[in-house]
């Protein structure tokens, strides 16, 4: 087994994985909170006003970064179900389970403030072109992912079936992105882009990027807490987390008694 | 890789192709009939359905909005800058409607003229502050005056 390897079942392993989530988290939550402050500071207040559209353009601030984590989240979740279906990592099931909740909330999120906007600036809350439409499958696919993991009782076996559901549900992510390009949509192209120029003036572009950082950072801090609890449930009867539940000084006499009664 | 393992990944693999395929193939077959909107251009050469409701999409041709004195009726013509269509509307617009602003109208033809019943803003992808957006159209003018 070579060095990678190895350092990848290391941290691959629960009570690793469980201390190092541990040391990020507070650092993924710190800096998204205050890079939120200052995108949001940045869009709400320094950034000038729309030609267009006045200050009602603003709302691109929470909507664009939540319909990038919408599918950041997604193709999160379908990776690491890729990698818990082929070699049965049960830290892969555990982080693809992890993102489905962040992910339905940050496209529930894309949804509300889309229709927020849609309302003054093109005459509806709602309509059913691709983009919007394939942008609901999207948060219908989450929904269907959470569903099918909590009605199955074997938590391990529920994982895998959810993540073949949201493994296949990805082909879904193509059609999000590029349903602007591909038929004649009410809603609007791709603003930013990562090759060509954007079409969104500087001083408005630097908060939308600020957001879209704070917002991967509140999406790791948030799937690593839930991957904590998730591992500590999965691994209920370990010594591991024995050790974790009766502290440092308690583990060493609850230890023979642990090995004792533990079955999985 | 152990066999087992190997195996999964071919499995899953295969599954994904043929869902990606069957995607690719409703995206094709959707190509036609998942048309939000025609152009006037399309309505002409009679690609929209002919009694039945459709959306027509342009933009509204500058100085052509009429609105009626004691009604809410507008009355504007959509153009794609190849072919135009009057439009008739009895209703609130959206913020966005203006003069060289595209829009989504619903409605069906009535004797050459397309009634709406909703007319919908189409926004574009452009976000600018109003300085450089008036900056632009002086520099445009300026460009335009010393062409002639």
């Amino acid at each position: 087994m070579n060095a990678l390897t190895l350092w990848f079942h290391k941290t691959g392993s629960p009570p690793t994985f469980y201390r190092l989530a541990g040391l990020l988290l507070p650092w993924c939550y710190g800096i998204a909170l205050l890079l939120g402050a200052i995108g949001l500071y940045g869009g709400l207040v320094l950034a000038p006003s729309d030609y267009q559209q006045g200050d009602a353009y603003r709302i691109i601030f929470i909507h664009v970064p939540s319909a990038w984590m919408g599918l950041f989240a997604y193709f999160f979740m379908a990776a690491n179900a890729f990698i818990a279906l082929v070699w049965r990592i049960k830290l892969s099931e555990v982080l693809a389970m992890a993102s489905a909740p962040a992910g339905a909330a940050f496209t529930f999120i894309t949804l509300v403030t889309g229709s927020l906007w849609g309302k003054p600036m093109w005459g509806t809350w709602w309509t059913w072109d691709a983009r919007l439409t394939s942008e609901l499958v999207l948060l219908f696919l989450y929904l269907g992912v959470m569903g099918l993991y909590a009605a199955i009782e074997d938590r391990r076996q529920a994982a895998r079936a959810a993540g073949f559901l949201a493994l296949v549900g990805v082909v879904n992510l193509p059609i999000v992105h590029f349903s602007v390009n591909w038929w004649n949509t009410l809603h609007q192209g791709s603003t930013v882009r990562l090759l060509g120029p954007s079409h969104i003036d500087a001083a408005m572009l630097w908060p939308l990027l600020l957001m879209a950082i704070a917002t991967h950072l509140w999406f790791f801090g948030t799937v690593l807490a839930r991957t904590r609890t998730g591992l500590l449930e999965l691994d209920g009867g370990k010594d591991w987390v024995r050790a974790i539940a009766l502290g440092p000084e308690m583990s060493a006499v609850a230890a023979p008694a642990a090995t004792e009664r533990t079955h999985g | 890789m152990t066999p087992t393992r190997k195996r999964r990944l071919i499995v899953i693999s295969l599954v994904l192709a043929a869902v990606a395929v069957a995607a690719g193939l409703t995206v094709l077959a959707l190509q036609q009939n998942m048309t939000y909107l025609y152009s006037p251009t399309e309505v002409e050469a009679g690609h929209a359905p002919e009694h039945a409701r459709f959306r027509l999409g342009g933009v509204v041709l500058e100085h052509s909005i009429q609105r009626a004195s004691d009604s809410l009726k507008v009355d504007f013509v959509v153009t794609d800058r190849f072919k135009q269509m009057p439009v008739e509307y009895t209703g609130i617009l959206p913020d966005l409607f203006r003069e060289g602003q595209s829009i989504v109208a619903t409605g069906a033809i009535h004797d050459g003229r397309f009634v709406a019943t909703e007319v919908l803003a189409k926004h574009d992808e452009t976000y600018m502050p109003k300085e450089v957006a008036d900056a632009i159209a002086k520099a445009k003018e300026a460009h335009v005056d010393h062409g002639e």
